[in-house]
């Protein structure tokens, strides 16, 4: 009988014990409604799961660039302005190695050839563009801006059309030209090694 | 730097205790010379500022000026060849943003931090909230990726202006996530900002449970909104882009997102990726450094900052001679992990033309590489076109002229 009824006891103490280990300690902080939080969640995932609804082609983007003022910093032709080049004119070759951060105004590392997702330019325009009037583009228009990137710049034809299902799919120039950092570890080197 | 005369009637009102002591051609007694601070006295009561004789400013970087013709801030040199110990005043400190920011004037009783994605019970934390729970107060260096020496560069402002340290208080990023619960299938965070571009980074969810802090203040007081205002999210040792100002979203993600500020840095190589992120060994001698000038033969005290992504900083040396013989210099400050580290040398400059260098070992038992080095390592040729792969942690010279000028080695 002993051994059964201290089996028991210790099994409420191992329950009990993961209730506890997988409750919040302090309580403080509110549950955000399903609502809020896809309001705020503007980080789009390499697979597009978070994509909203809405599609767009390159011709309709080709009508928002100068509607929405893109070309009065990244200029009509999408480079040689003063904002990040992006259009790569024709005949300048990629360079994936090349380190660019903004302000990026190169040929060679123009966004939709050196992202090695489609789903990167769809998020920066989204959170990030027109400058002065970030978050305002409505999706239809976000889909349609990237397609008119992407097209410019090669990657699309003209009437293919981006939405949630076909932009995560998108065959970039550049999508073997990244490699991830080693696993990162409290107290090892970056490069053992090096130099 | 126009020099603002000082206000005759500043001076009469806040000046009264000392005005007394005023002779007639303007020089006060004790040595003083005339020229009172511009602000009330009753202002500078409620809240100190420096004296007028000290000078010291941040200044842009040379590639792009801030204000931009947009009226954006991009990056600003911290000025490390006054500096003294290891804290950078917040006034001072680096600041740098994502592609040319504005300010945000944030209310910090209508910011918020969500946390979700792939934890049990997504959460949002007001300001106040966060102050309610334990903290930890730590000191830190940022260090932007961008911080690289040219041979074009003239002071240590320019070469390494792209670091500060300072002390950081704020909530374990592990506890906050502790709270949401983290599920088994998530591997990596993304942190963003409420600054108009809501600047977002992918961090290994392993350092984010590791030493991360969601910070609310910087040395002693609410963070300064240059500098993140209310919230920032210190990732000690990692660049600075991780360093997320306006911390607004926490979700938590089973890949590398890839975000603008991700892509930004990748590359093919394993090992040239490897070589960003975690900040490596790293010193500089701040002086004499480019720009100083030193007024003859004699005693000096050589003084530089070292510092590591990786830990704390266990050893630096000083060479007088480019790096042909090596001294053990003395550490002059606590020596914390992922912090700027001061030492020192006693130096006796015979007048003659020598260049110093500084190097480091931290506690991992890894060394700051010099410039030949790091060539050798990547096979390519040592000239001042050796554009180091990676992050730039290598080894700084200064020339010294016999005139006592100090000038970059690189150039």
């Amino acid at each position: 009988m002993g051994f059964p009824r201290l089996l028991r006891i210790l099994a409420i103490c191992a329950v009990s014990q993961a209730a506890w280990t997988q409750s919040p300690t302090y309580g403080l902080g509110k549950t955000p409604a399903p609502e809020e939080v896809r309001k705020w969640d503007i980080a789009i995932s390499p697979t597009g799961k978070e994509l909203p609804a809405g599609q767009g082609t390159a011709k309709e983007g080709a009508t928002l660039y100068v509607r929405k003022g893109c070309a009065g910093c990244h200029g009509a032709t999408g480079s040689g302005a003063h904002a990040p080049t992006l259009i790569s004119r024709k005949g300048v070759k990629p360079d994936p190695s090349a380190f660019c951060l903004a302000p990026c105004v190169n040929d060679a590392n123009t966004m939709s050839l050196h992202s090695p997702f489609a789903t990167t330019i769809w998020d920066y325009i989204n959170r990030g563009m027109p400058l002065g009037k970030e978050g305002t583009l409505a999706p239809n228009e976000v889909y349609a801006l990237t397609a008119f990137l992407l097209y410019k710049n090669g990657v699309i034809g003209e009437d293919e059309v981006m939405d949630a299902q076909s932009l995560p799919k998108v065959k970039m120039p550049n999508r073997e030209g990244f490699a991830l950092p080693p696993e990162w570890k409290h107290g090892e080197p970056r490069l053992q090694g090096y130099p | 730097m126009a020099m603002k005369r000082p206000n005759r009637r500043g001076f009469l009102k806040g000046g009264v205790a000392l005005a007394g002591l005023a002779t007639e051609g303007g020089q006060l007694l004790h040595g003083q010379t005339q020229g009172m601070p511009p602000k009330k006295i009753d202002e500078l009561i409620a809240y100190g500022e420096r004296s007028h004789f000290v000078t010291s400013i941040r200044v842009p970087v040379a590639e792009r000026h801030s204000p931009d013709e947009f009226g954006l801030t991009f990056h600003v040199l911290t000025p490390l060849q006054d500096s003294f110990g290891i804290i950078t005043p917040s006034s001072l400190h680096y600041t740098a943003t994502h592609r040319g920011a504005f300010v945000p004037d944030i209310d910090p009783r209508e910011h918020r931090l969500m946390i979700h994605g792939m934890v049990d019970r997504p959460l949002v934390f007001s300001v106040e909230d966060l102050k309610r729970l334990p903290y930890l107060s730590r000191i830190h260096f940022i260090e932007c990726l961008g911080n690289r020496a040219r041979p074009s560069h003239k002071t240590v402002q320019e070469t390494h202006g792209l670091t500060s340290c300072a002390e950081w208080t704020g909530v374990p990023l592990s506890l906050l996530l502790k709270e949401a619960g983290v599920q088994n299938a998530a591997s990596w965070i993304v942190a963003e900002g409420a600054e108009e571009v809501k600047g977002a980074s992918s961090i290994p969810l392993a350092k984010a449970m590791d030493d991360c802090l969601v910070c609310y203040a910087m040395n002693g007081e609410p963070i300064r909104p240059q500098q993140g205002f209310p919230l920032r999210l210190i990732v000690p040792g990692f660049e600075g882009i991780y360093q997320i100002k306006y911390l607004r979203r926490i979700k938590l993600v089973d890949r590398y997102y890839m975000t603008y500020d991700d892509y930004g840095h990748i590359n093919p190589d394993p090992k040239v990726a490897a070589l960003t992120h975690q900040i490596g060994p790293k010193s500089v001698i701040t002086f004499p450094s480019g720009g100083q000038q030193l007024s003859g033969a004699g005693f000096y005290e050589i003084s530089g900052l070292a510092w590591s992504g990786g830990g704390a900083v266990r050893r630096v040396e000083v060479s007088t001679d480019g790096g042909n013989t090596w001294k053990n210099a003395d550490l002059r400050s606590p020596a914390f992990p992922m912090a700027h580290t001061r030492f020192g040398l006693n130096w006796n400059w015979d007048g003659k033309e020598c260049v110093l260098m500084s190097r480091c070992v931290d506690e991992l038992g890894t060394a700051q590489p010099t410039r030949a080095e790091i060539a050798k390592y990547w096979n390519k040729p040592l000239d001042e076109n050796l554009r180091i792969p990676g992050a730039d942690n290598s080894v700084q010279p200064w020339r010294v002229a016999s005139d006592g000028s100090i000038h970059n080695g690189l150039s």
